[in-house]
């Protein structure tokens, strides 16, 4: 499907793309040779990603493939025991324009000791490295963004009083906050029902066609298909395929095929019957 | 008649002292409480107030070799302790998770073994160390107040000046890290201003009741508040009011002043606990979303 245009359509090596077709356009994600360790076992083995501004790409595998970590580490979350990454043409530090980056991490299903409301949370998203203070007009910001998540009717509710996929897009609506150049989600949509997807897909959609680059860790492209134009694949922490997304019906039979379905943490209750279904041609 | 008897209390210079210090006693231990409880280590406030016993020991050890008043290094002894614990604490919760419990453990037993250990290696008394172990706010000196007041405007300044950074940090660590948050400074700011307050608290509730007037205003405001900031003002708000209280009770009866402001906090939280379900407003609320594909689903 979609594999036509854009300059990481062709399956060439992360490193040979921004030379080869993207000679005007600069890099937003720069990721050399990063090796993460975590607990003494090495989680993420030398990957190379590459990511220009604009595209979007998701990031595969199966559970334990690393990328969650891969991501974390991009964001400088967890550290890398080797390597270099360079976001928005800064290394990875204090000079990172953090402001110009959204962050969604994975939902935590525990609930602090203290209740905080949706746009307390979404607000915490205003903060960054050089920004300890909320700016002027956070609260107008505040409320767009979760009005962008459709939740802005909840925003003085506590976010643990809200279902699981209310809490995510909650993430979601802290990380757009921002109005970020470069968006990183990990699994975004896991644990949100299929409507509440399609209208994320939308969101994203046009993230992406205002110039927003976007790099989203997902277990299935599901609802998110139709954007994503690049695919990276990781297996034992390294990168076994990064080009074209596979297509899943197609792909569903092959051998390197992981099916893993993410029915085994608590996430997976909240979805609807029909989201298994997609896979389906 | 009751006039006369609070007009007595509110001009006798002891009690002026030792109500401006459970005033702001009351209004500084919540703050730091609210970050505790919100990233589960209420007990911490425990940990330092225990490691501060051997800072008062060392204090009065170090005041004794110095020739000095018995005690005069006492305070400043806790302080610094209180903040090396502090920070300790918070290095063995970065590094690994696993171990914070143990390394918590540790504190409680290695800190008041070394404070009783200390203190009669200095030749004080069991008694000396009950003034700090269960409070002393009837003996609060100019120069005591004046020092609880400098901590305790610490303790405000950072506690809510900087609430927005702290809640990012409190609430999701990975996401304050992730946006370039000073996440490491944050934490100490935190585990530093927490060492302050145990020592700020030290004198009215004494050190084995410190962590509950940091902790119990926030549990009962949480019972009610549906916001971080509104459970900290609220904590605030109470905590104040039993300070006051409390030690207005002990003005009249002989009461530790301490354990009876402990006590009336737990109070207000078992009434309030117990009323709650009764005054909740309850919402008009489905809480299950409209979905509308289970329609579809079902043709």
């Amino acid at each position: 499907m979609l594999v036509t245009a854009g300059p990481s359509s062709a399956p060439t090596s992360p490193s040979g793309t921004p030379g080869s077709s993207g000679r005007r356009r600069t890099v937003a994600v720069d990721a050399r040779d990063v090796h993460v360790v975590l607990g003494g076992s090495a989680i993420v083995r030398g990957v190379d990603l590459v990511l220009e501004e604009g595209e979007v790409a998701a990031l595969l595998g199966a559970n334990g493939s690393g990328k969650s970590t891969l991501v974390r580490a991009l964001v400088g979350a967890v550290p890398i025991a080797s390597g270099s990454v360079t976001l928005l043409g800064h290394p990875l530090g204090r000079g990172v324009p953090w402001e110009r980056i959204g962050y969604v991490p994975q939902r935590v299903s525990a609930a602090t000791g203290v209740p905080a409301t949706a746009a307390e949370v979404v607000g915490s998203g205003l903060l960054h490295g050089r920004r300890l203070w909320p700016p002027r007009h956070a609260q107008r910001r505040v409320h767009a963004a979760l009005d962008l998540v459709g939740l802005d009717h909840h925003a003085e509710r506590p976010v643990r009083e809200l279902s699981g996929g209310q809490q995510q897009r909650v993430l979601i609506a802290r990380a757009l906050v921002r109005e970020p150049d470069l968006l990183v989600l990990d699994e975004p949509v896991a644990g949100v029902d299929l409507p509440s997807q399609q209208a994320f897909a939308t969101t994203l959609s046009r993230l992406a066609e205002r110039g927003t680059t976007v790099l989203v860790v997902l277990h299935e492209l599901g609802a998110l298909a139709p954007l994503v134009r690049r695919a990276v694949v990781l297996r034992h922490g390294a990168v076994v395929h990064d080009g074209a997304p596979p297509r899943p019906a197609h792909d569903h039979d092959a051998d390197e095929h992981d099916h893993v379905h993410p029915h085994d943490d608590d996430a997976g209750l909240a979805r609807t019957p029909a989201a298994g279904l997609r896979w389906e041609p | 008649m009751i006039l006369d008897e609070l007009v007595g209390m509110l001009t006798d210079p002891l009690m002026q002292r030792a109500l401006v210090a459970a005033l702001l006693v009351g209004l500084a231990a919540p703050v730091m409480g609210t970050y505790l409880v919100q990233r589960r280590l209420s007990l911490l406030g425990d940990g330092i107030g225990h490691v501060a016993l051997t800072g008062v020991a060392l204090g009065w050890l170090v005041g004794n070799a110095m020739g000095l008043v018995e005690g005069a290094l006492a305070i400043p002894g806790a302080v610094v302790a209180a903040i090396a614990g502090a920070v300790v604490i918070e290095l063995v919760r970065e590094r690994g998770r696993t171990s914070g419990d143990v390394a918590l453990a540790l504190l409680f037993y290695g800190g008041i073994a070394g404070g009783v250990l200390l203190m009669s290696l200095a030749g004080g008394t069991n008694a000396n160390l009950m003034a700090y172990l269960f409070g002393s706010i009837s003996t609060v000196s100019g120069t005591d107040l004046g020092l609880t007041v400098a901590l305790a405007l610490i303790v405000l300044v950072v506690g809510v000046g900087l609430r927005a950074a702290l809640f990012a940090v409190c609430h999701d660590e990975e996401f304050a890290r992730a946006a370039g948050l000073p996440v490491r400074l944050l934490n100490i700011a935190i585990a530093v201003v927490a060492a302050l307050t145990v020592t700020v608290a030290m004198r009215v509730v004494g050190l084995l009741l410190v962590s509950a007037l940091m902790i119990v205003p926030v549990a009962v405001a949480q019972l009610v508040a549906s916001s971080f900031r509104r459970t900290m003002t609220l904590a605030m708000v109470i905590g104040v009011s039993v300070c006051l209280t409390g030690l207005s009770i002990t003005y009249w009866r002989d009461l530790s002043p301490g354990a009876t402001i402990v006590l009336l906090a737990i109070a207000v939280y078992a009434v309030v606990s117990a009323v709650r379900p009764l005054v909740r407003r309850r919402r008009p609320h489905d809480p299950h979303p409209h979905v509308p594909d289970d329609v579809r689903v079902a043709v």
